[in-house]
């Protein structure tokens, strides 16, 4: 359907790819849209490959994307996006964190973590790189990465209409909406 | 209002709102989070964990015999196990309107096969329904439950990965108020001895006659008409990927109700259309019947019946069309296979076991089924819930009859322990083998996500209650060896194995520590104390040997330049396994 819109969200369990979903899903259902979202549970949770897929426009039939289908593809982890990139359609746009979660057969030295995987996707797609765990820890709380990524995906995809910093705080403990917005407005400047 | 739910929560929305006052359930990945979110209902309705998928069915057999409607839901798998019940209900019907979820994993996203249980509606002569979305999902239920009441069946609703764990938009309404019906003794229809059970047959049959004349009525089962050269049958998450793929271009026959199928409907509909396609997702459980029928379709020959199906493999096999996509190398990336948390206590347990020569390891469904990947390789088989027991007990048998010096030691988590491991441990000690039995107890049932289960000491809907004593159950079935390990302490879990494989007689180990991702409650607090903290590597002392990364835990780095070991003191829980493991006392928890 040419008037859906697909966002693909990928990375590495326990990164907050799923909050990022709902706050994304809830803000998209607010603006009138239909959305639909997927995600796979389970073993994925367990340091595993995750990915969470939004669709939204005026009538969403599969709630999953296809290979070349997403219009952005924004990855928590680097060399997820390398994983995922061929879901990119090849007019889409990237973010990619800078930030490496070696996985399991990395760690113990039986192969390496890919060099250069900033530069292949650069080379291939509107790419923007983050570094997301940098400005999170500057703001004070290194686990909001996610939602300064949240940031840089609404810029990317000009989705800015939509009032976020409503939706973040009906999404996130009273506690931690401040510093959740704070980290929601870098992810913005970050990506111009 | 309008909300946007994943189909789980959908069902459970679809539960409350149909009145049903009863449903019981046993965690399975993509099931689980139905029973979660109906628990919530308190008040409304009973919600229960049961020790396994059989007892979920039978109780909820149970209440709707007494007259209340009632749900349960189990993944694919699950219904093997809940079989029996199941097909003998299917004779005596029901009193309050009953459904069966069984959420099926096409893609082995979490599971051990890929089994198609559609197949199970036809088998077991039951109706089955099929919604596609979120909104269906909590309509059917309404559907399922009126059904289950006018043709006196126990209803199918089938649900998939994409269905369960999608989130689309849902209307949702008032709970109808719960009608209990009353319960009327009725031996001849509930009392399934054999006399009574032929009588039941001869119904059963009639029944299908009268399911399949309503499924031909029913709007669960609606014609779109578009361009007509082009005609669809599909079911469930595959008919939205019809429509991503054809949109107008061709005319749709959706199935919600799909068992009995509507072959009149469809026999009308193939007359319509140019070339009919049936689109399916795993086995051609409709095509099969449609072609018996004597109608010509196009189905398997083009889409596969092995893993997901998908709009992409849709759009390629009916169409030839596939979009273009950016063209790079992905042989770089390395794999990122699920691994075992930091920190987790099955770590230290299978590490030890691993070092163990002469070993058969048979182990079971759960977290622990990582301890079979690199660098543990600490088990050998997985087959389904409380096999690692009863498959064990058969392989020493052989090993004892055939001179072989080989041991079998099983592996089962607390929760599949009282799943039906308990009977496979009765049958080990009753037929006398020695077998070792190692119940991983982490207080949680904990791959699905931490569902209490009977061991915990809470119910589903958070009421204390009696915690299983497992010591006093294995000793009560007649094991004599029992101890119980700190996973963490490898040298006491080493112990633990000498002792176990030294005894003639069967045994049993349990390794007793919390989930590291578990929410502590005040009796674990009690027990387990505070024992958090990080570890760290003194870089004078490291001499790259490896040993400690080879415990597999998440949180520790190896530095190929520097030859040296890094702890993550994000991920590091300070259960000094790695500690324990290292040659040159290079790794110390932090304060001690």
């Amino acid at each position: 359907m040419a008037d859906v819109r697909n966002i693909l969200l990928v990375g590495v369990g326990g990164q907050g790819t799923i909050l990022v979903g709902k706050i994304l899903s809830s803000g998209l259902v607010k603006a009138g849209y239909d959305v639909k979202m997927s995600e796979v549970h389970g073993m994925a949770q367990r340091g595993g490959s995750v990915s969470n897929q939004v669709r939204f426009g005026k009538k969403v039939y599969s709630p999953i994307i296809g290979k070349g289908q997403a219009d952005i593809l924004v990855s928590f982890e680097t060399m997820e996006a390398l994983r995922w990139l061929e879901y990119l359609n090849p007019q889409g746009k990237a973010v990619v964190n800078d930030y490496r979660i070696p996985s399991a057969p990395i760690l113990m030295g039986k192969c390496d973590y890919p060099e250069g995987v900033l530069e292949t996707i650069k080379g291939k797609a509107s790419t923007t790189v983050i570094n997301a765990g940098e400005i999170a820890e500057k703001l004070g709380n290194p686990k909001a990465m996610n939602i300064v990524l949240f940031g840089a995906l609404v810029k990317s995809m000009g989705l800015t209409d939509i009032d976020w910093e409503a939706v973040i705080r009906e999404n996130v403990k009273a506690n931690t909406a401040e510093t959740n917005i704070q980290a929601f407005r870098a992810g913005m400047e970050a990506s111009i | 209002m309008i909300k946007l739910l994943t189909g789980n929560e959908a069902v459970a929305q679809g539960a409350y709102e149909a009145g049903v006052s009863y449903a019981a359930a046993y965690p399975g990945t993509p099931s689980t989070e139905i029973l979660e979110n109906i628990a919530e209902y308190k008040g409304d309705i009973v919600a229960e964990w049961a020790p396994n998928e059989k007892v979920a069915l039978e109780c909820v057999i149970g209440a709707s015999i007494a007259g209340a409607r009632t749900l349960a839901a189990m993944k694919m798998v699950g219904v093997n196990v809940a079989a029996d019940p199941l097909f003998s209900f299917a004779y005596s019907g029901v009193n309050g309107g009953m459904m069966l979820v069984s959420a099926d994993d096409p893609g082995l996203h979490s599971s051990q096969n890929e089994q198609d249980n559609r197949y199970y509606a036809k088998f077991a002569k039951i109706a089955m329904v099929e919604p596609s979305d979120s909104q269906e999902a909590k309509d059917m239920v309404k559907a399922a439950m009126e059904i289950s009441e006018r043709f006196d069946t126990p209803v199918l609703f089938r649900v998939t990965t994409r269905i369960c764990h999608s989130k689309s938009l849902v209307k949702t309404s008032e709970r109808q108020g719960a009608v209990k019906k009353p319960y009327v003794r009725n031996v001849q229809k509930y009392d399934l001895v054999p006399a009574t059970s032929r009588k039941l047959h001869v119904a059963v049959e009639a029944r299908l006659k009268a399911l399949e004349a309503f499924a031909n009525e029913t709007e669960l089962n609606f014609t779109e008409w578009h361009d007509k050269k082009i005609g669809i049958i599909a079911a469930g998450v595959a008919y939205q990927y019809a429509k991503e793929v054809f949109g107008d271009k061709a005319s749709y026959l959706k199935l919600g109700f799909t068992f009995p199928l509507p072959m009149a409907k469809i026999r009308a509909f193939a007359k319509e259309v140019g070339t009919l396609y049936v689109v399916e997702e795993l086995e051609p459980f409709m095509e099969e019947q449609i072609k018996a029928a004597g109608i010509a379709c196009i189905g398997k020959e083009k889409i596969p019946n092995i893993w997901e199906l998908n709009p992409d493999i849709i759009a390629k096999a009916l169409l030839g069309e596939a979009r273009p996509v950016i063209d790079y190398d992905p042989s770089v990336v390395a794999n990122r296979p699920p691994t075992l948390c930091a920190g987790c206590p099955h770590r230290g347990f299978f590490y030890e076991l691993a070092k163990l020569k002469n070993v058969m390891s048979t182990s079971d469904i759960g977290c622990y089924s990582l301890g079979g990947a690199e660098p543990l390789n600490a088990k050998d088989t997985t087959i389904c819930m409380g096999a690692s027991i009863s498959m064990g007990h058969g392989a020493q048998k052989m090993y004892d009859k055939f001179g072989e010096p080989l041991r079998a030691i099983a592996t089962i988590g607390d929760s599949t322990f009282l799943h039906t491991g308990v009977n496979s441990l009765m049958n080990a000690v009753y037929n006398r083998s020695n077998l070792i039995t190692c119940i991983m107890d982490n207080r949680i049932t904990g791959m699905t996500g931490h569902q209490e289960n009977p061991g915990s000491g809470f119910t589903l809907q958070g009421m204390p209650t009696k915690a299983v004593d497992i010591p006093a159950l294995v000793k009560a079935i007649g094991i004599d060896h029992v101890r119980t390990v700190n996973p963490l302490d490898l040298k006491e879990v080493r112990e633990a194995f000498a002792w176990a494989l030294a005894l003639e007689e069967p045994s049993v180990i349990i390794s007793r520590w919390p989930c590291v991702l578990k929410k502590h409650s005040a009796a674990d607090r009690e027990e387990f104390g505070d024992y958090r903290g990080t570890c760290v590597v003194d870089e004078a002392k490291c001499i790259g040997c490896k040993a400690c990364v080879r415990t597999g835990c998440p949180a520790l780095r190896f530095n190929k330049d520097t030859k040296k070991v890094k702890i993550d003191a994000v991920q590091c829980t300070g259960c000094k396994v790695c500690a324990q493991v290292c040659p040159k006392k290079a790794i110390a928890k932090v304060g001690e």
